[in-house]
Protein backbone atom coordinates (compact mmCIF):
# COMPACT_ATOMS: atom_id res chain seq x y z
CA UNK A 1 0.00 0.00 0.00
CA UNK A 2 1.08 3.39 -1.06
CA UNK A 3 2.09 5.93 2.02
CA UNK A 4 1.56 9.32 2.37
CA UNK A 5 3.62 12.09 1.51
CA UNK A 6 6.14 14.41 3.40
CA UNK A 7 5.91 18.09 2.35
CA UNK A 8 9.18 17.23 0.25
CA UNK A 9 7.59 14.61 -1.34
CA UNK A 10 4.14 16.74 -1.76
CA UNK A 11 6.23 19.50 -3.56
CA UNK A 12 8.92 17.72 -5.80
CA UNK A 13 6.11 15.45 -6.89
CA UNK A 14 4.25 18.00 -7.71
CA UNK A 15 6.63 20.00 -9.39
CA UNK A 16 8.63 17.12 -11.09
CA UNK A 17 5.04 15.79 -12.60
CA UNK A 18 5.37 12.56 -11.36
CA UNK A 19 5.23 10.63 -7.94
CA UNK A 20 8.63 10.96 -6.11
CA UNK A 21 9.49 9.36 -2.67
CA UNK A 22 12.70 9.31 -0.47
CA UNK A 23 15.66 8.78 -2.28
CA UNK A 24 14.33 9.41 -5.79
CA UNK A 25 16.04 11.69 -8.20
CA UNK A 26 13.69 13.86 -9.60
CA UNK A 27 13.65 16.54 -12.13
CA UNK A 28 11.76 19.51 -11.01
CA UNK A 29 10.58 22.86 -12.48
CA UNK A 30 11.77 25.72 -10.86
CA UNK A 31 9.38 28.44 -10.00
CA UNK A 32 12.23 30.88 -8.66
CA UNK A 33 15.93 31.05 -8.96
CA UNK A 34 18.52 33.69 -7.74
CA UNK A 35 21.86 34.73 -6.88
CA UNK A 36 24.02 37.26 -4.83
CA UNK A 37 26.76 39.08 -5.48
CA UNK A 38 29.39 36.94 -3.87
CA UNK A 39 27.77 34.28 -5.91
CA UNK A 40 26.43 35.84 -8.77
CA UNK A 41 29.66 36.46 -10.90
CA UNK A 42 30.58 33.34 -11.14
CA UNK A 43 26.99 32.05 -12.17
CA UNK A 44 26.88 34.82 -14.85
CA UNK A 45 30.35 33.49 -16.18
CA UNK A 46 29.41 29.44 -16.18
CA UNK A 47 25.89 30.68 -17.94
CA UNK A 48 28.04 32.55 -20.60
CA UNK A 49 30.74 30.25 -20.92
CA UNK A 50 28.24 27.31 -21.22
CA UNK A 51 26.93 29.26 -24.53
CA UNK A 52 23.30 29.88 -22.80
CA UNK A 53 21.99 33.34 -23.75
CA UNK A 54 18.25 32.57 -23.19
CA UNK A 55 16.99 32.60 -19.26
CA UNK A 56 14.14 29.86 -19.66
CA UNK A 57 12.15 32.73 -17.08
CA UNK A 58 13.60 36.10 -16.88
CA UNK A 59 10.42 37.26 -14.59
CA UNK A 60 11.27 34.94 -12.02
CA UNK A 61 15.62 35.00 -12.09
CA UNK A 62 16.56 37.52 -9.56
CA UNK A 63 20.04 39.00 -9.43
CA UNK A 64 20.48 40.78 -5.48
CA UNK A 65 23.06 43.00 -4.95
CA UNK A 66 22.71 42.45 -0.57
CA UNK A 67 25.86 41.24 0.48
CA UNK A 68 28.34 43.83 -0.14
CA UNK A 69 25.87 46.79 0.21
CA UNK A 70 27.27 49.64 -0.78
CA UNK A 71 29.92 47.82 -1.73
CA UNK A 72 33.32 48.56 0.58
CA UNK A 73 35.85 47.63 -2.51
CA UNK A 74 36.09 48.43 -6.44
CA UNK A 75 36.59 44.83 -7.14
CA UNK A 76 33.00 44.42 -5.39
CA UNK A 77 31.83 47.23 -7.05
CA UNK A 78 33.07 45.89 -10.55
CA UNK A 79 30.88 42.75 -9.62
CA UNK A 80 28.06 44.97 -9.55
CA UNK A 81 28.61 46.05 -12.32
CA UNK A 82 28.91 43.19 -14.13
CA UNK A 83 25.91 41.98 -12.32
CA UNK A 84 23.67 45.03 -13.42
CA UNK A 85 24.43 44.45 -17.16
CA UNK A 86 23.76 40.92 -17.17
CA UNK A 87 20.09 42.11 -15.53
CA UNK A 88 20.01 44.76 -18.76
CA UNK A 89 21.13 42.21 -21.35
CA UNK A 90 18.96 39.11 -20.39
CA UNK A 91 15.92 40.99 -19.03
CA UNK A 92 15.92 39.68 -15.48
CA UNK A 93 15.15 41.00 -12.28
CA UNK A 94 17.57 43.18 -10.24
CA UNK A 95 16.84 43.94 -6.89
CA UNK A 96 19.63 46.22 -6.50
CA UNK A 97 22.13 47.76 -3.19
CA UNK A 98 19.75 48.77 -0.45
CA UNK A 99 16.90 47.17 -1.88
CA UNK A 100 17.51 44.02 1.41
CA UNK A 101 18.71 40.25 2.03
CA UNK A 102 17.58 38.44 -0.62
CA UNK A 103 15.94 36.09 1.33
CA UNK A 104 14.16 38.50 3.41
CA UNK A 105 12.54 40.04 -0.21
CA UNK A 106 11.91 36.45 -1.35
CA UNK A 107 10.14 35.99 1.77
CA UNK A 108 8.24 39.61 1.36
CA UNK A 109 7.50 39.41 -2.30
CA UNK A 110 8.24 35.94 -3.86
CA UNK A 111 7.90 32.83 -2.32
CA UNK A 112 4.38 30.77 -2.37
CA UNK A 113 3.71 27.98 -0.69
CA UNK A 114 4.90 24.80 -2.97
CA UNK A 115 7.20 26.83 -5.00
CA UNK A 116 10.33 24.76 -5.80
CA UNK A 117 12.84 27.90 -5.05
CA UNK A 118 16.78 27.55 -5.65
CA UNK A 119 18.97 30.33 -4.94
CA UNK A 120 23.17 30.83 -5.01
CA UNK A 121 22.76 31.16 -1.17
CA UNK A 122 22.82 28.68 1.27
CA UNK A 123 20.34 30.36 3.81
CA UNK A 124 17.55 30.17 0.53
CA UNK A 125 16.03 27.88 2.89
CA UNK A 126 14.75 30.72 4.75
CA UNK A 127 11.77 30.44 2.35
CA UNK A 128 10.58 27.11 3.95
CA UNK A 129 9.13 28.97 6.68
CA UNK A 130 6.02 30.04 3.91
CA UNK A 131 5.52 26.19 2.75
CA UNK A 132 8.33 26.53 -0.34
CA UNK A 133 10.76 23.90 -0.76
CA UNK A 134 13.54 26.17 -0.82
CA UNK A 135 17.69 25.31 -0.85
CA UNK A 136 20.97 26.46 -1.85
CA UNK A 137 23.04 25.65 -4.35
CA UNK A 138 26.31 27.12 -6.07
CA UNK A 139 26.66 28.97 -8.83
CA UNK A 140 27.07 26.61 -11.60
CA UNK A 141 24.06 24.89 -10.60
CA UNK A 142 21.85 28.27 -10.86
CA UNK A 143 23.61 29.12 -13.82
CA UNK A 144 21.90 25.87 -15.24
CA UNK A 145 18.09 26.50 -13.56
CA UNK A 146 18.32 30.22 -15.23
CA UNK A 147 18.64 28.52 -18.53
CA UNK A 148 16.59 25.46 -17.71
CA UNK A 149 14.06 26.32 -15.17
CA UNK A 150 14.79 23.31 -13.73
CA UNK A 151 16.82 21.31 -11.88
CA UNK A 152 17.08 18.04 -10.26
CA UNK A 153 17.18 17.28 -6.40
CA UNK A 154 17.41 13.70 -4.87
CA UNK A 155 14.08 13.70 -2.77
CA UNK A 156 15.06 13.74 0.99
CA UNK A 157 14.05 11.71 3.81
CA UNK A 158 12.42 14.49 6.57
CA UNK A 159 12.66 14.27 10.17
CA UNK A 160 9.34 15.50 11.97
CA UNK A 161 10.02 17.93 14.71
CA UNK A 162 6.77 18.07 16.56
CA UNK A 163 6.38 21.32 18.49
CA UNK A 164 3.98 21.81 21.37
CA UNK A 165 2.90 24.51 23.65
CA UNK A 166 4.04 27.98 23.57
CA UNK A 167 7.26 30.01 24.26
CA UNK A 168 7.94 31.19 27.81
CA UNK A 169 8.54 35.08 28.01
CA UNK A 170 11.86 35.91 26.79
CA UNK A 171 12.21 33.37 24.95
CA UNK A 172 11.59 32.77 20.85
CA UNK A 173 11.64 31.28 17.88
CA UNK A 174 15.97 31.35 17.66
CA UNK A 175 16.17 29.92 20.78
CA UNK A 176 14.17 27.12 19.68
CA UNK A 177 16.63 26.33 15.88
CA UNK A 178 19.36 26.51 18.30
CA UNK A 179 18.33 24.48 20.62
CA UNK A 180 17.27 21.90 18.16
CA UNK A 181 20.78 22.41 16.32
CA UNK A 182 22.52 21.27 19.72
CA UNK A 183 20.59 18.75 20.09
CA UNK A 184 21.22 17.11 16.63
CA UNK A 185 24.31 18.52 15.55
CA UNK A 186 25.67 20.88 12.86
CA UNK A 187 25.44 17.47 10.76
CA UNK A 188 22.62 16.37 12.14
CA UNK A 189 20.27 16.56 9.41
CA UNK A 190 22.31 16.52 6.36
CA UNK A 191 20.95 15.44 3.08
CA UNK A 192 17.59 15.79 5.35
CA UNK A 193 14.49 17.39 5.23
CA UNK A 194 13.55 19.14 8.47
CA UNK A 195 9.87 19.17 8.42
CA UNK A 196 8.09 21.04 11.33
CA UNK A 197 4.33 20.11 12.40
CA UNK A 198 2.35 19.80 15.84
CA UNK A 199 0.03 22.38 17.79
CA UNK A 200 2.77 24.55 18.71
CA UNK A 201 2.96 25.96 15.10
CA UNK A 202 -0.31 27.30 15.50
CA UNK A 203 1.21 30.06 17.46
CA UNK A 204 4.30 30.28 15.66
CA UNK A 205 3.90 33.25 13.00
CA UNK A 206 5.54 32.93 9.46
CA UNK A 207 8.39 35.94 11.01
CA UNK A 208 9.00 33.40 13.66
CA UNK A 209 8.84 30.07 11.20
CA UNK A 210 11.57 31.98 8.74
CA UNK A 211 14.13 32.40 11.62
CA UNK A 212 13.45 28.86 11.90
CA UNK A 213 13.89 27.66 8.45
CA UNK A 214 16.72 29.97 8.02
CA UNK A 215 18.77 27.88 10.17
CA UNK A 216 17.83 24.82 9.14
CA UNK A 217 21.30 24.62 6.73
CA UNK A 218 23.08 25.05 10.28
CA UNK A 219 22.13 21.28 10.94
CA UNK A 220 23.11 19.87 7.54
CA UNK A 221 19.30 20.32 6.32
CA UNK A 222 18.84 20.74 2.89
CA UNK A 223 15.13 22.48 3.58
CA UNK A 224 12.93 23.42 6.82
CA UNK A 225 9.60 23.00 5.84
CA UNK A 226 6.48 24.09 7.70
CA UNK A 227 2.99 23.65 6.31
CA UNK A 228 1.11 26.74 4.65
CA UNK A 229 -1.70 27.85 7.21
CA UNK A 230 -3.92 30.32 8.69
CA UNK A 231 -0.28 32.13 9.61
CA UNK A 232 0.78 32.16 6.12
CA UNK A 233 -2.17 33.41 4.51
CA UNK A 234 -2.08 36.41 7.17
CA UNK A 235 1.08 36.78 6.30
CA UNK A 236 0.33 36.67 2.95
CA UNK A 237 -1.76 39.21 3.26
CA UNK A 238 0.13 41.47 4.72
CA UNK A 239 2.32 42.26 2.26
CA UNK A 240 -0.34 42.01 -0.31
CA UNK A 241 0.25 38.55 -1.69
CA UNK A 242 -3.04 36.99 -0.57
CA UNK A 243 -3.71 35.52 -4.00
CA UNK A 244 -0.14 33.42 -3.76
CA UNK A 245 -1.90 31.70 -0.80
CA UNK A 246 -2.43 28.08 -1.18
CA UNK A 247 -3.13 25.65 2.01
CA UNK A 248 -0.31 22.81 1.90
CA UNK A 249 0.53 19.64 4.86
CA UNK A 250 2.00 16.78 4.56
CA UNK A 251 -0.44 13.12 4.69
CA UNK A 252 -1.29 11.90 7.80
CA UNK A 253 0.11 8.43 7.19
CA UNK A 254 3.42 10.39 5.25
CA UNK A 255 6.96 8.22 6.48
CA UNK A 256 9.42 9.98 8.50
CA UNK A 257 13.07 8.86 9.07
CA UNK A 258 12.73 9.99 12.41
CA UNK A 259 10.59 12.06 15.36
CA UNK A 260 11.19 14.94 17.46
CA UNK A 261 9.54 16.23 19.96
CA UNK A 262 10.28 20.01 21.79
CA UNK A 263 7.85 21.35 24.36
CA UNK A 264 7.95 25.20 23.90
CA UNK A 265 7.62 25.97 27.06
CA UNK A 266 10.52 24.17 28.31
CA UNK A 267 12.89 25.79 26.12
CA UNK A 268 15.17 28.90 27.85
CA UNK A 269 17.38 31.30 26.15
CA UNK A 270 20.20 29.45 23.87
CA UNK A 271 23.55 30.76 22.89
CA UNK A 272 26.17 29.34 20.34
CA UNK A 273 29.50 29.41 21.48
CA UNK A 274 32.65 30.18 18.76
CA UNK A 275 33.45 28.58 16.31
CA UNK A 276 30.22 25.95 15.60
CA UNK A 277 26.37 26.46 15.74
CA UNK A 278 25.83 23.28 17.57
CA UNK A 279 28.26 24.37 20.38
CA UNK A 280 24.85 25.97 22.39
CA UNK A 281 24.43 26.52 25.88
CA UNK A 282 21.31 28.36 27.85
CA UNK A 283 22.51 32.23 27.89
CA UNK A 284 22.73 31.88 32.02
CA UNK A 285 25.32 29.73 31.66
CA UNK A 286 27.57 32.31 29.77
CA UNK A 287 26.58 34.90 31.95
CA UNK A 288 29.44 37.65 32.61
CA UNK A 289 31.12 36.76 29.38
CA UNK A 290 32.02 40.48 28.08
CA UNK A 291 30.89 41.49 24.94
CA UNK A 292 32.67 44.29 22.19
CA UNK A 293 29.80 44.32 19.88
CA UNK A 294 26.43 43.09 19.44
CA UNK A 295 24.97 42.78 16.25
CA UNK A 296 20.82 42.82 15.38
CA UNK A 297 19.68 41.80 11.99
CA UNK A 298 20.51 40.10 8.68
CA UNK A 299 18.52 37.19 7.38
CA UNK A 300 17.65 35.61 10.48
CA UNK A 301 16.60 37.81 12.91
CA UNK A 302 16.40 41.58 10.91
CA UNK A 303 12.38 41.80 10.51
CA UNK A 304 10.10 44.36 11.80
CA UNK A 305 9.78 41.43 15.03
CA UNK A 306 13.42 41.83 15.58
CA UNK A 307 13.70 45.60 15.86
CA UNK A 308 10.09 45.91 18.04
CA UNK A 309 11.96 43.25 20.43
CA UNK A 310 14.89 45.28 20.26
CA UNK A 311 13.39 48.47 20.72
CA UNK A 312 11.22 47.19 24.00
CA UNK A 313 14.50 45.88 25.87
CA UNK A 314 16.32 49.04 24.81
CA UNK A 315 13.92 51.52 25.86
CA UNK A 316 15.18 54.10 28.12
CA UNK A 317 18.50 52.31 28.27
CA UNK A 318 21.35 52.82 26.70
CA UNK A 319 23.81 50.42 25.22
CA UNK A 320 27.26 49.41 27.49
CA UNK A 321 29.69 52.35 27.26
CA UNK A 322 32.27 49.44 25.69
CA UNK A 323 30.02 47.44 23.32
CA UNK A 324 29.04 48.59 19.80
CA UNK A 325 25.47 48.31 19.04
CA UNK A 326 24.53 47.56 15.35
CA UNK A 327 21.29 47.10 13.85
CA UNK A 328 20.72 46.17 10.19
CA UNK A 329 16.69 46.04 9.05
CA UNK A 330 16.85 43.19 6.40
CA UNK A 331 14.29 45.44 3.86
CA UNK A 332 13.32 48.71 3.15
CA UNK A 333 9.71 47.76 4.31
CA UNK A 334 11.23 46.59 7.53
CA UNK A 335 12.74 49.66 8.06
CA UNK A 336 10.37 52.38 7.05
CA UNK A 337 7.68 50.28 9.20
CA UNK A 338 10.47 50.18 11.65
CA UNK A 339 10.99 54.30 11.31
CA UNK A 340 6.82 54.73 11.30
CA UNK A 341 6.43 52.28 14.39
CA UNK A 342 9.48 54.64 16.40
CA UNK A 343 11.43 51.93 16.63
CA UNK A 344 14.39 53.52 14.92
CA UNK A 345 14.33 56.35 17.09
CA UNK A 346 14.39 54.54 20.33
CA UNK A 347 17.49 51.99 19.14
CA UNK A 348 19.90 55.31 18.25
CA UNK A 349 18.82 56.76 21.28
CA UNK A 350 19.95 53.76 22.91
CA UNK A 351 23.35 54.55 20.73
CA UNK A 352 22.65 51.92 18.25
CA UNK A 353 24.32 52.04 14.60
CA UNK A 354 21.39 51.51 12.12
CA UNK A 355 23.14 49.93 8.70
CA UNK A 356 21.34 49.88 5.20
CA UNK A 357 19.10 47.15 4.25
CA UNK A 358 21.42 44.54 3.34
CA UNK A 359 23.73 41.31 5.28
CA UNK A 360 25.62 43.92 6.65
CA UNK A 361 28.88 42.44 9.13
CA UNK A 362 27.48 38.65 9.02
CA UNK A 363 30.27 37.46 6.66
CA UNK A 364 32.94 39.58 7.62
CA UNK A 365 32.96 42.09 4.57
CA UNK A 366 32.57 45.36 6.15
CA UNK A 367 30.73 47.30 8.50
CA UNK A 368 31.49 45.23 11.64
CA UNK A 369 34.39 43.12 11.12
CA UNK A 370 36.22 42.36 14.76
CA UNK A 371 39.27 42.97 15.68
CA UNK A 372 41.75 40.30 17.36
CA UNK A 373 40.06 38.45 20.29
CA UNK A 374 37.50 40.40 20.17
CA UNK A 375 33.66 39.01 20.92
CA UNK A 376 30.80 39.86 19.11
CA UNK A 377 27.30 38.48 20.20
CA UNK A 378 25.18 38.43 16.62
CA UNK A 379 21.66 37.75 15.84
CA UNK A 380 23.11 35.68 12.57
CA UNK A 381 23.27 32.12 11.63
CA UNK A 382 26.93 31.53 11.74
CA UNK A 383 29.91 31.79 13.83
CA UNK A 384 32.23 30.18 12.43
CA UNK A 385 36.06 30.95 12.59
CA UNK A 386 36.67 33.80 10.28
CA UNK A 387 33.21 34.32 9.52
CA UNK A 388 33.07 38.06 10.61
CA UNK A 389 36.27 38.97 8.91
CA UNK A 390 38.92 37.70 11.53
CA UNK A 391 39.95 34.12 12.28
CA UNK A 392 41.48 35.76 15.54
CA UNK A 393 37.42 36.81 16.59
CA UNK A 394 34.94 35.20 18.27
CA UNK A 395 31.36 34.65 17.41
CA UNK A 396 28.57 33.93 19.62
CA UNK A 397 24.76 33.11 18.40
CA UNK A 398 21.37 34.02 20.13
CA UNK A 399 17.98 35.74 19.77
CA UNK A 400 17.12 39.45 19.23
CA UNK A 401 16.28 40.13 22.87
CA UNK A 402 19.66 38.08 24.56
CA UNK A 403 21.70 40.47 22.05
CA UNK A 404 19.53 43.48 23.17
CA UNK A 405 19.86 42.61 27.21
CA UNK A 406 23.54 42.06 26.49
CA UNK A 407 24.43 45.26 24.65
CA UNK A 408 22.77 46.75 27.70
CA UNK A 409 24.96 44.99 30.43
CA UNK A 410 28.03 44.85 28.02
CA UNK A 411 28.24 40.88 29.04
CA UNK A 412 26.41 38.06 27.82
CA UNK A 413 22.60 38.14 29.94
CA UNK A 414 19.57 36.19 30.01
CA UNK A 415 16.92 38.76 28.38
CA UNK A 416 14.06 37.46 31.22
CA UNK A 417 16.33 39.66 33.46
CA UNK A 418 15.08 42.87 31.89
CA UNK A 419 11.93 41.62 30.33
CA UNK B 1 44.93 5.95 -10.42
CA UNK B 2 45.49 9.25 -8.10
CA UNK B 3 48.40 9.43 -6.38
CA UNK B 4 49.77 12.34 -3.91
CA UNK B 5 50.31 13.13 -0.52
CA UNK B 6 47.47 13.54 2.42
CA UNK B 7 47.32 17.01 3.67
CA UNK B 8 44.80 15.95 7.54
CA UNK B 9 42.41 18.56 8.48
CA UNK B 10 40.09 17.99 11.52
CA UNK B 11 36.30 18.13 11.55
CA UNK B 12 33.82 20.72 10.69
CA UNK B 13 36.23 22.73 7.90
CA UNK B 14 34.09 25.59 6.82
CA UNK B 15 33.11 27.01 3.32
CA UNK B 16 34.99 30.31 5.98
CA UNK B 17 38.34 27.98 6.19
CA UNK B 18 38.32 27.47 3.02
CA UNK B 19 37.60 31.27 1.12
CA UNK B 20 36.66 33.72 4.23
CA UNK B 21 34.06 36.26 3.09
CA UNK B 22 36.91 38.86 3.84
CA UNK B 23 37.71 37.62 0.30
CA UNK B 24 35.05 38.19 -1.23
CA UNK B 25 36.88 40.83 -3.78
CA UNK B 26 39.17 38.22 -5.22
CA UNK B 27 36.00 36.13 -5.94
CA UNK B 28 36.43 37.66 -9.60
CA UNK B 29 39.93 37.04 -9.61
CA UNK B 30 39.63 33.36 -9.19
CA UNK B 31 44.32 33.12 -9.67
CA UNK B 32 44.38 35.29 -6.89
CA UNK B 33 41.66 33.82 -4.56
CA UNK B 34 43.02 30.13 -5.22
CA UNK B 35 46.80 31.56 -3.30
CA UNK B 36 44.79 31.90 -0.29
CA UNK B 37 43.06 28.49 -0.73
CA UNK B 38 42.38 26.90 3.09
CA UNK B 39 43.85 29.80 4.73
CA UNK B 40 42.56 29.85 8.16
CA UNK B 41 43.16 26.24 8.58
CA UNK B 42 46.53 26.04 7.79
CA UNK B 43 48.21 29.40 6.40
CA UNK B 44 50.91 27.70 4.63
CA UNK B 45 48.80 24.57 2.87
CA UNK B 46 48.52 26.94 -0.43
CA UNK B 47 52.73 27.15 -0.54
CA UNK B 48 52.83 23.25 0.33
CA UNK B 49 50.50 21.51 -1.46
CA UNK B 50 51.51 19.53 -4.91
CA UNK B 51 49.31 18.99 -8.09
CA UNK B 52 47.94 15.35 -6.86
CA UNK B 53 47.69 15.69 -3.39
CA UNK B 54 44.47 14.62 -1.56
CA UNK B 55 42.76 17.29 1.28
CA UNK B 56 41.38 14.75 3.91
CA UNK B 57 39.01 16.06 6.25
CA UNK B 58 36.79 14.43 9.46
CA UNK B 59 33.25 14.74 9.93
CA UNK B 60 31.02 17.33 7.79
CA UNK B 61 33.80 18.82 5.69
CA UNK B 62 32.66 22.18 3.35
CA UNK B 63 29.58 23.21 6.27
CA UNK B 64 28.50 26.41 5.25
CA UNK B 65 27.91 28.88 2.53
CA UNK B 66 27.20 27.77 -0.89
CA UNK B 67 30.04 29.46 -2.52
CA UNK B 68 31.25 27.51 -5.50
CA UNK B 69 34.79 29.04 -4.88
CA UNK B 70 35.66 27.20 -2.35
CA UNK B 71 35.26 23.81 -4.31
CA UNK B 72 36.56 25.79 -7.28
CA UNK B 73 40.09 26.94 -5.58
CA UNK B 74 40.81 23.11 -3.71
CA UNK B 75 40.51 21.80 -7.53
CA UNK B 76 42.63 24.94 -8.91
CA UNK B 77 45.08 23.97 -6.15
CA UNK B 78 45.67 20.77 -7.95
CA UNK B 79 43.84 18.71 -5.42
CA UNK B 80 43.10 15.05 -6.67
CA UNK B 81 40.29 14.32 -4.50
CA UNK B 82 38.60 15.37 -1.25
CA UNK B 83 38.57 12.39 1.52
CA UNK B 84 36.27 12.55 4.35
CA UNK B 85 33.89 10.62 6.86
CA UNK B 86 31.61 12.81 5.82
CA UNK B 87 30.79 16.20 3.71
CA UNK B 88 27.82 19.16 3.71
CA UNK B 89 25.60 18.47 0.63
CA UNK B 90 25.90 22.06 -1.00
CA UNK B 91 29.56 21.16 -0.45
CA UNK B 92 29.24 18.23 -2.42
CA UNK B 93 27.17 19.01 -4.82
CA UNK B 94 29.32 21.89 -5.82
CA UNK B 95 32.26 19.62 -5.94
CA UNK B 96 31.35 17.32 -8.03
CA UNK B 97 29.81 20.03 -10.66
CA UNK B 98 33.31 21.51 -10.89
CA UNK B 99 34.67 17.67 -11.70
CA UNK B 100 36.70 17.55 -8.15
CA UNK B 101 35.83 13.97 -6.49
CA UNK B 102 34.54 13.93 -2.94
CA UNK B 103 35.30 10.50 -1.56
CA UNK B 104 33.51 9.37 1.56
CA UNK B 105 35.14 7.11 3.82
CA UNK B 106 36.83 6.71 7.15
CA UNK B 107 39.46 8.80 7.59
CA UNK B 108 40.80 8.12 11.31
CA UNK B 109 44.11 5.88 9.26
CA UNK B 110 45.05 8.58 7.57
CA UNK B 111 47.86 10.86 8.89
CA UNK B 112 49.08 14.09 7.28
CA UNK B 113 51.85 13.71 5.10
CA UNK B 114 51.12 9.83 4.23
CA UNK B 115 51.24 9.05 0.77
CA UNK B 116 47.70 7.86 -1.18
CA UNK B 117 46.97 6.14 -4.14
CA UNK B 118 43.20 6.25 -5.19
CA UNK B 119 41.85 3.37 -7.27
CA UNK B 120 38.57 5.67 -8.61
CA UNK B 121 36.74 2.74 -10.18
CA UNK B 122 38.09 0.21 -7.90
CA UNK B 123 36.64 2.08 -5.30
CA UNK B 124 39.81 1.72 -2.80
CA UNK B 125 42.31 4.31 -1.00
CA UNK B 126 45.95 2.18 -0.60
CA UNK B 127 48.11 4.00 2.36
CA UNK B 128 51.49 3.65 0.62
CA UNK B 129 52.81 4.93 3.72
CA UNK B 130 50.87 2.75 6.40
CA UNK B 131 50.35 -0.09 4.15
CA UNK B 132 46.62 0.06 4.73
CA UNK B 133 43.81 -0.24 2.17
CA UNK B 134 40.33 1.53 2.79
CA UNK B 135 37.42 1.49 1.07
CA UNK B 136 34.99 4.66 0.03
CA UNK B 137 31.33 5.10 -0.22
CA UNK B 138 30.74 4.47 -4.08
CA UNK B 139 29.38 8.14 -5.55
CA UNK B 140 25.83 8.00 -6.36
CA UNK B 141 24.78 6.95 -9.80
CA UNK B 142 23.95 10.14 -11.23
CA UNK B 143 26.15 12.36 -9.97
CA UNK B 144 28.67 10.42 -10.68
CA UNK B 145 27.55 10.75 -14.66
CA UNK B 146 28.01 14.63 -14.01
CA UNK B 147 31.74 13.69 -12.67
CA UNK B 148 32.57 11.30 -15.33
CA UNK B 149 31.80 14.32 -17.85
CA UNK B 150 33.94 16.62 -15.67
CA UNK B 151 31.11 18.46 -14.07
CA UNK B 152 27.79 20.27 -14.94
CA UNK B 153 28.64 22.21 -17.46
CA UNK B 154 30.25 19.81 -19.77
CA UNK B 155 27.35 17.64 -19.27
CA UNK B 156 24.62 19.86 -19.85
CA UNK B 157 26.59 21.48 -22.66
CA UNK B 158 26.87 17.51 -24.23
CA UNK B 159 23.43 16.12 -23.14
CA UNK B 160 21.39 19.38 -23.30
CA UNK B 161 19.22 18.18 -20.50
CA UNK B 162 19.32 16.33 -17.56
CA UNK B 163 19.47 12.49 -18.49
CA UNK B 164 17.84 10.07 -15.98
Amino acid sequence: MQVGSTLAEKILSARSGSVRKAGDIAIAAVDLAFVQDTTGPLAVRAFREAGFCELANPEKTVLFLDHAAPSPSWQLSNDHMSMRSFARETGCVLSDVGEGVCHQVVAERLARPGDVIVGADSHTVTAGGLGAFATGMGSSDIAVAFALGKTWFRVPESILITLAGKFCKGVYAKDLILYLIGRIGADGATYKALEFGGSGIAGMPVTDRLTVANMAVEAGAKVGLFPSDELTYQYLKAVGREADYKPLAADSDAEYLERIEIDLSALEPMVSKPHTVDNTVTASQLEGVKVDQVVIGTCTNGRLQDMEIAAAILKGRRRHPQTRLIVGPASPLVLREAIRKGYIDTLIAAGAIILPPGCGPCLGLHQGALGDDEICLSTANRNFKGRMGNPRGHIYLASTATAAASAVAGKITDPREVL
Amino acid sequence: MLKGRAFKFGDNISTDHIVPGRLAHLRSNLPELARHVLEDADPEFACKVKPGDFVVGGSNFGLGSSREHAPLVIKMAGVSAVLAKSVARIFFRNAINRGLPVLICDTDSINDGDELEVDMSGGTIKNMTSGRTITFKPIPDFMLSILNEGGIMPYIKKHGDFKL
